[in-house]
């Protein structure tokens, strides 16, 4: 009884939302993956149990390699989001740090994109990248004709190889904010003491940051990587409103709602269950690493 | 006593907090059912437009002819119906389907027969002399295994070529094209006119009615309607042609075709920038809502008198709480005042053969006689030839080739796809 009394309570007040998680997280996790083996293809429902087949049919049979494709997009999209919004935030970070005049304003200038959703500003995206060029020219590519830069006008996310890369440029947009209120917390939390050591020891800027402050903003990197790396994987609303859905720019996420629409519910559980495996595959490690720090702190 | 106080205080708290969870679950799973019903919920995506305006021409027929019924409006908003349909399958799998819903007559409705989600109504089109007064043609096309499940509203025509009239006149073009090669030498002389896009075109699925439009000139109406039930290979020499055609008409067309919708393509030809657009005859009322006059249109070089229909229809659903009603509403949809209250509005034609064209516009009146002669094929891009699962791998072939103009692959992707879904 006095051992209940040291966990019962904790345990009473954790429960509704353990019960709740058990439910709607992983018995869900636990249906899609019943749905991904089996045969439900239309609305008549599941007639048994097929194994991986759904899985080696979407690696190898999709038509026109269709899943393949999505999962190329995922990656340029992925790659250039990423990097674009870690370069971003880290220098507009590292501007601030050195400190500029009205410190405030150009933090709440930057972080603002990331009020905004992603559906109310693909919306405006899909107009500033609008691709016609030349005399039909539209948003940026008609700003760029404007100012005689035509040579920068170009067909954003309509281009059938690197189209992703500019559908990333919103996303960028959106999370660099984000970035840089990360890396600003990382550098304000370095104590003054670990500067002035090693002005002490006679270290360049160029050694002080190298040496000194980088290294201890790893694992602010890391969490902004984790949380924009789970995000672009599971992009939707930023896709859907640029451009529709639509072969040029399907990703996974888009994948299983097409396969919705069309009451095909075993390939959509199938592409949902990849898309957790490759989200697991980044967050996985993370959550096993930041466990063993704690343990030994 | 300290420690049992906080223990009390903790577990009244935990109570409460499962006690709200319950209530706010509680509260999601109340429903109106009401056995012995008079009220009929008609689910459709017709929210508004024309297409709203139709929608309440055919309640007040039916609230003068089903007295003691009341019309309820289950419009769910949304382009094509992609969010309603998403709506409709989640109640249909929970049984709880609405009265009547709005579906594409023909093949899209395969999927919910065979799901047994709609009845049968093969005995009323007898008793409603619907049988006589559709064109039998659309007859063949609604049975299924000598069955007939919905009773269609009305008849639009895809294989539609819309045109600007004054850029026609500009490049010196008097006559309509009769077949592809007079259509080619059409969009040569707009091109010497400084327009660079002649043909103008949206994203996948209005490439897909082009490239249909196509396929029934190259085919013939016989072996086009062969290609969705089967009895045509995808992998005819006579497909390989269609594809190398409508590749040249994609040369034709604006180069940021995947970023327009048909609304888009439609305001290049209003605004002079493209001669023609392939759209289905929905373009007439709309270009008329938007006060565009000077549009010519002609059916697509080497359709001859093929008329390429889809239809919207309504159903009985399995499970419907009101069959009285929801009869009563389908007796209303197939007769001809509702028709005639449906479709003038709409700005689509009646199926029934016995409409006086009086009362439509100009263009109507032209389809209405094309209707009653012309050879019916159905439209897989909406879904009167096709299942939706065959649509949209259709949809997604188009928008590959759109940008790779993979001959062969376009031909293997469309072949494969028709081995998955034909016959389902």
């Amino acid at each position: 009884m006095r051992r209940f009394r040291h966990w019962g309570p904790g345990l009473i007040l954790l429960g509704p939302s353990l019960i709740l998680l058990a439910i709607f997280v992983y018995g869900l996790i636990a249906w899609t993956i019943k749905v991904s083996v089996s045969d439900e293809h239309t609305a008549l429902g599941s007639k048994g149990f097929v194994g991986l087949d759904n899985y080696t049919y979407l690696f190898t049979e999709d038509i026109n390699d269709r899943f393949l494709h999505s999962l190329k997009n995922l990656l340029i999209f992925t790659v250039v989001f990423i990097a674009g919004a870690m370069l971003l935030g880290l220098l507009w970070a590292y501007l601030l740090e050195r400190g500029v005049r009205g410190e405030g304003l150009f933090r709440t200038v930057y972080l603002f994109p990331m009020a905004v959703s992603f559906i109310a500003s693909g919306v405006v995206w899909r107009w500033l990248m609008n691709p016609n060029q030349g005399e039909n020219a539209g948003g940026l590519n008609a700003v760029f004709g404007g100012l005689h830069l035509d040579f920068l006008q170009n067909p954003w996310w309509t281009d059938p190889d690197w189209g992703m890369a500019a559908m990333a440029v919103p996303a960028v947009w959106q999370l660099s904010g984000y970035v840089m209120a990360l890396f600003l917390a990382g550098f304000r939390g370095i104590s003054a003491e670990l500067r002035e050591a090693a002005a002490m020891d006679g270290a360049s800027t160029y050694r002080l940051y190298r040496n000194v402050i980088f290294p201890q903003l790893t694992p602010v990197a890391l969490s902004a990587l984790i949380i924009l790396g789970h995000m672009s994987m599971k992009m939707f609303d930023l896709i859907m409103s640029v451009s529709g859905p639509q072969w040029l720019t399907e990703v996974p996420a888009v994948y299983v709602w097409q396969a919705l629409l069309t009451s095909d519910y075993a390939k959509a559980a199938a592409i949902s269950v990849v898309l957790l495996l490759l989200v697991a595959v980044v967050i996985v490690p993370y959550l096993v690493w930041t466990q063993r720090t704690e343990k030994t702190r | 006593m300290g420690v049992d106080m906080r223990f009390t205080r903790r577990a009244a708290l935990a109570v409460v907090g499962v006690a709200t969870l319950l209530a706010t679950s509680a509260c999601g799973s109340d429903d109106d059912g009401g056995a012995g019903s008079t009220q009929v919920e008609v689910f459709t995506w017709w929210a508004d437009g024309g297409e709203k305006a139709g929608l309440d021409g055919l309640v007040g027929q039916f609230t003068t002819a089903c007295t003691g019924q009341t019309f309820v409006n289950g419009a769910v908003a949304g382009g094509a119906g992609a969010n309603a349909k998403q709506v409709l399958a989640s109640r249909l799998q929970q049984g709880d389907p609405p009265d009547t819903f709005q579906a594409h007559a023909g093949a899209e409705l395969i999927d919910y027969i065979n799901a047994g989600q709609v009845e049968d109504l093969s005995a009323d089109y007898d008793s409603w002399g619907l049988k006589q007064a559709f064109p039998p043609g659309l007859i063949d096309n609604l049975t299924v295994d000598g069955k007939i499940y919905s009773v269609p509203a009305n008849i639009h025509r895809a294989n539609v070529v819309w045109t600007n009239k004054k850029v026609l006149a500009d490049a010196g073009i008097t006559a309509t094209p009769a077949d592809l090669a007079g259509f080619f030498a059409d969009l040569d002389k707009v091109k010497a006119e400084g327009i660079a896009a002649p043909l103008a075109i949206g994203k996948d699925w209005t490439q897909l009615m082009l490239f249909e439009s196509v396929l029934i000139t190259d085919l013939g109406p016989e072996k086009f309607t062969g290609l969705w039930n089967g009895a045509t290979d995808w992998n005819d020499p006579g497909v390989t042609t269609a594809i190398n055609d409508f590749k040249r008409l994609l040369t034709y067309t604006n180069t940021d075709r995947d970023a327009l919708d048909w609304t888009d393509a439609e305001k290049l030809v209003m605004d002079g920038k493209a001669a023609y657009q392939l759209m289905g005859d929905w373009e007439a009322a709309d270009l008329d809502a938007k006060g565009f006059k000077d549009y010519g249109w002609f059916t697509f070089p080497g359709n001859g008198t093929t008329f390429q229909w889809l239809a919207d229809s309504f159903v009985l659903p399995q499970g419907a709480k009101n069959p009285d009603g929801t009869k009563c509403w389908l007796k209303t949809v197939g007769s001809a005042e509702g028709q005639k209250a449906f479709n003038t509005t709409k700005g689509s034609i009646p199926a029934r053969t016995d409409a006086v064209p009086g009362d439509y516009p100009e263009y109507q009146q032209a389809a209405m006689a094309d209707w009653k002669s012309a050879t019916q094929v159905p439209s897989c891009a909406h879904g009167s030839a096709c299942s939706q699962g065959w649509q949209g791998a259709a949809n997604s072939a188009l928008g590959a080739f759109s940008t790779g103009q993979d001959v062969a692959g376009l031909q293997k992707a469309l072949a494969a796809a028709a081995k998955q879904f034909a016959g389902k």
